[in-house]
Order: C-alpha cells, then sequence, then structure tokens
C-alpha cells in the first residue's frame, strides 16, 4: 500500500483561506487522493460546489458540518456510491494515485476505496463469513481464515469474538458490529477507508473504542471520516474541512483548524452557534 | 357528565367487545368445525389400504386412491418445476431491476392472474396443452396449477426482497460486489425463508384445487405410467366420489379430504418451521 504516485494538489489557498499551508507541511505530503473542481447534482439541484481538496496518504481526514450541508454526499462519490441514484450528475476529476476514479471499473474501485456506514449492516451471516465476504467474492487466494483473523485483529475485535466465529454477526452488540464492519471492509485490504459517521448509533463506550481503532489504523490505511461530532473529528483527525451548504468552508490541519479558523463561519460552527 | 350517559358508554363498549370477540370466536369455531367433521368422518374411513390400493370398480366394496396421492404428488412438483422459477426469477427482476412504471404493469398482471377464477385457468390450460395434444394430461394439469403459482411466487418472492434493508447492498456493493453478485450473495439468502416459505404457502393452496385439473389432469383409476397420460389427483378423486351415489364412495371421499388436509398442513409447518431457523435480518 505505497503511495507510489504523488500528484499535486490543486489546494487552492486563495478561495480557501484556511488550506493548510507548508506550516503544516501539508503540500510536501504524499495525496492518496485527490478531489478538483467537483460539482455534484441530484437532479437539477446541486448538493457540492466547486469542491478541491487532497487525501494525505496515511492520514485521518475529517469532513465536519451541519445536517444536510453535502459531507456525507462527497464521501460517498469518493467510491461511487453516489451512483446508486440514477438522478445523480458530477462534473470535476477524483484521482485515485492519480487514477480518475470515474474511468476505472466501479467494482474494482470499491476493492480499493473501502466503506463503513452510519449504520452497522452486518450481512445475516456469521462474523467469520462476514469478515470473508469480501475476499470471497473478489476471489481471493490463500488461506481465508487467515485474513479474517487478521482483519479482526486490526478491528480490535478478535479477541471478543474468537471463540464464536461461527455464530449470527446480530449476536454481538451495536459497537462490536461496527467494528464487525470495519473488519469486513479491511478484509479486502482498501488503500483508502471512507467511515460515514461510524459512531452515531453508538455508546459513548463503543464510540471510544471505534475512535481508538481508527487511530491505529491509519498506520495501515487512509482514512476519510465523516463526523457531525466536532471532538470526535478534533480527536482523531490530522486534517479536516469543513463543509457548508455544499462547500469546503476551510480545510486545513485539525489543531490549526479548531484553534485558529480562518473563516468566521468555521469559528461560528466549532464554537457551537449553529448546527 | 350525567350518570346515565356513563352508564349507555359503559353498555356500548361492553356490547362491542363482545361482538368483536363472538365475531372472532365464530371464525375460530368454523375452522375446528370443519377440521373436527373432518377428522371424524375421515378417520374412520381411513385404512392401510386407502394409500396402498387402486380404487376398486364400481360395486366392490375397498380399494384406495394410491394412484391420486402419487399423482397429485407428481402434479404437485411439476407445477413447481414449471411455476416456481417463472414466479422466482419475475419477483427477482422486479424488485431489483425494473423500473417502476414496468414494476407496476407487471405487479398488477401479477394481482389480475391470481385472481382470474381457477376453473378459467383450467379452461385456458384445456386450449393450450390438452386440445394441441390431443388427450388429457399430467402435463396439462401442472400447467394450469403451474399457471395459478406463478403469480403468488412472484409477488412474493418481490415483497421479501424489498424488504432486505437497503444498507446491506450497499454494504455489499462497497466492498467491490457488482449487482448480480449482490443479489445473489447477499439480498437472496437473506430473504430465502421468506420467498421458500411463500413457495410452500403457494404450493399448499394448489395442492387442494380442483377446477384446474377438472379437463387438464382429467382422472384415472389405474396408475399412469406416462407425464403424457391422464392422472387421477386427491381434489378430483373426492370431487367424483362426493357425487356419486354409493356409501363406500363417500368414506373414500372423506379420507382423501383428511389426507388432503394433512398434507396442506404438513406443507403449512415445514414452512413456518424454516421461517422460524436460521439467521434474520432483525427488523430495525
Amino acid at each position: 500500500m505505497e503511495a507510489s504516485t504523488k500528484p499535486s494538489v490543486s489546494l487552492n489557498i486563495a478561495t480557501n483561506p484556511g488550506a493548510p499551508g507548508a506550516r503544516e507541511g501539508f503540500a510536501s505530503l504524499p495525496m492518496r487522493m485527490t478531489v478538483s473542481k467537483l460539482n455534484f447534482f441530484y437532479g437539477a439541484k446541486q448538493i457540492l460546489f466547486d469542491i478541491n481538496m487532497g487525501i494525505a496518504d496515511k492520514k485521518v481526514t475529517a469532513l465536519i458540518g451541519p445536517s444536510g450541508c453535502g459531507k456525507s454526499t462527497l464521501l460517498r462519490i469518493l467510491n461511487r456510491m453516489h451512483e446508486t441514484v440514477s438522478t445523480s450528475r458530477l462534473e470535476g476529476d477524483i484521482l485515485l494515485d492519480g487514477q480518475n476514479i470515474l474511468a476505472q471499473d466501479v467494482t474494482a474501485l470499491r476493492r480499493s476505496v473501502g466503506m463503513v456506514f452510519q449504520r452497522p449492516n452486518p450481512f445475516p451471516k456469521s462474523i467469520f463469513d462476514n469478515v470473508a465476504y469480501g475476499p470471497r467474492i473478489n476471489g481471493a487466494k490463500g488461506s481465508i481464515a487467515d485474513v479474517v483473523e487478521k482483519s479482526l485483529r486490526h478491528a480490535a475485535l478478535w479477541e471478543e469474538v474468537k471463540d464464536q466465529l461461527h455464530k449470527s454477526a446480530y449476536d454481538l452488540s451495536g459497537g462490536q458490529q461496527q467494528r464487525l464492519c470495519i473488519a469486513r471492509a479491511l478484509a479486502v485490504e482498501p488503500e483508502v477507508l471512507l467511515l460515514d459517521e461510524p459512531c452515531s448509533a453508538l455508546d459513548p463506550i463503543s464510540t471510544a473504542k471505534v475512535e481508538e481503532l481508527l487511530v491505529d489504523l491509519k498506520n495501515l490505511t487512509t482514512i476519510v471520516i465523516v463526523t457531525h461530532n466536532m471532538q470526535q473529528a478534533a480527536r482523531i483527525s490530522d486534517f479536516t474541512a469543513f463543509i457548508l451548504t455544499g462547500q469546503v468552508i476551510e480545510f486545513s490541519s485539525t489543531p490549526h483548524l479548531f484553534t485558529t479558523p480562518g473563516d468566521p463561519r468555521t469559528e461560528a460552527y466549532i464554537t457551537g452557534r449553529f448546527g | 357528565m350525567s350518570g346515565a350517559r356513563v352508564r349507555w358508554r359503559k353498555f356500548v363498549s361492553n356490547f362491542m367487545m363482545t361482538m368483536t370477540g363472538l365475531c372472532a370466536l365464530i371464525s375460530v369455531s368454523v375452522l375446528f368445525f370443519i377440521l373436527g367433521y373432518l377428522v371424524y368422518n375421515g378417520g374412520t374411513s381411513i385404512n392401510w389400504a386407502f394409500f396402498t390400493q387402486l380404487p376398486k370398480p364400481v360395486g366392490e366394496i375397498g380399494g384406495g386412491m394410491a394412484n391420486a396421492i402419487v399423482g397429485s404428488g407428481k402434479l404437485l412438483f411439476a407445477a413447481s418445476l414449471f411455476g416456481v422459477p417463472i414466479g422466482f426469477l419475475g419477483g427477482v427482476y422486479l424488485a431489483e431491476f425494473s423500473g417502476s412504471f414496468v414494476a407496476s404493469v407487471v405487479r398488477y398482471a401479477a394481482d389480475l392472474l391470481n385472481g382470474v377464477p381457477s376453473i378459467v385457468i383450467g379452461i385456458f390450460a384445456y386450449a393450450m396443452v390438452v386440445l394441441p395434444f390431443k388427450h388429457f394430461s399430467t402435463f396439462a394439469g401442472a400447467f394450469a396449477l403451474g399457471l395459478m403459482m406463478i403469480p403468488i411466487t412472484l409477488r412474493s418472492t418481490e415483497e421479501f426482497l424489498k424488504n432486505v434493508p437497503n444498507n446491506l447492498r450497499e454494504g455489499a456493493m462497497a466492498l467491490g460486489a457488482s449487482k448480480s453478485k449482490t443479489i445473489r450473495t447477499v439480498i437472496i439468502p437473506a430473504a430465502y425463508r421468506g420467498i421458500l416459505t411463500a413457495i410452500l404457502l403457494a404450493l399448499a393452496r394448489v395442492a387442494g384445487e380442483t377446477a384446474p385439473l377438472l379437463f387438464t389432469a382429467f382422472g384415472n383409476r389405474f396408475w399412469n405410467n406416462s407425464w403424457s397420460q391422464p392422472t387421477a389427483s386427491l381434489p378430483v378423486m373426492i370431487y367424483t366420489y362426493a357425487v356419486s351415489p354409493y356409501e363406500d364412495w363417500h368414506r373414500q371421499a372423506w379420507a382423501a379430504g383428511l389426507v388432503l388436509l394433512g398434507l396442506i398442513l404438513i406443507i403449512n409447518i415445514v414452512a413456518r418451521t424454516i421461517l422460524a431457523r436460521g439467521i434474520a435480518v432483525p427488523r430495525s
């Protein structure tokens, strides 16, 4: 999972006053994904406006913003899940390792860019079969059992489930189910893992476990997380984009965004004046 | 509020509660009355010969309906072979691929087909299969019964597939599964128990149909050796024997009714058992 290519990132600092400058070393980081001039529509309604941002390799990038601002839509575009809606239309370029994802085979893309959803969605199968699903449909060679164990260990779930791998995934608690979904996504060894408010349906203890896990996973893969919990973004992410009404208002390193926001709207949001 | 008014309200409340309870009781007791009557009459008539012997010629006492039991089995088997795949695949198409216009047209047509009187289905099968081949056959009967299974299977397959939560589809697709693979490996497995149950219930329903068999499978007092020969079936035997003037035939009709009911009951119980086991998607 080496970031071999290093496409130039068009983080337009002029239009993004808070964009991470050389001070945080963002520009010198290898980029896993870049989004440029992205406009997105559902039917006639424009959802996203001229999005430009980079996803740094082996870092956690958080997308924050109020409900309905388009942050989940942006996330879903990164592995083309938006295509399940037939009226959607997209303009602009999204590169993964320098390749335009829109020109790729969509199933191959989704193997490289995995996704974990808001509500845990294990399949009605055993714990083992859930994790093994991705490798199996993708025709993995070698021992599936090893992949399952490795993925469950990465998702910090192995110790809790190793004696009950053949039980129904629905026997697990909500937090365990979400970690199972993370393990399932990791089993296909994605280069990028997208998480869409993965903790919004979880209790605080489960949330803490998932957060801890995500910080550890940084070494393994690149993470993009959507959250409406600003504390969560502050705790786990390296970079944060603040999105409002379909536009990236500010994109910078997380400490920078939360301590010295460059835009008054960002400041208003992170201090809780709206949202 | 005046006391009279309260008393009146209490009276209306109690009266309506009694009426609803009474009607519920009547519904249940009709079923149990039929069951009891059938078990009483059938139970005293049934014997081992009923399952093992062919019908005796008119005037002779005894004999059985072994050929009709096997005939019903063959009819149901062939009907499922014909009706289930068509209904199932059509249901998959409706739930997963079709646009809303096509789906609504097909759904409407299926509902109409489901409402077509079974005797009309019988005439249709007579015209389509019996006339061209110039004789009654097991095939023709199975064709008629299979036609009746299509709309039930189609609609229930569609319903059960649609009830699979969308987040399972997204979960599979996010792992790089194509749409057809998602349907095959996640959606259908998640819904198969419901679909299988619906198919068994469809089978149970057509198992008791008489009208479509009267001029398709016709009837036979002997073993039939070929799928293209007329065959005996339990519902038609019940009809023929019940309207006959012979006491012994009446006895056998009761026995056949009991066997048919037992068969349908077994299918139902198997269906419920399937529904109750395995990993189900919890309702959210």
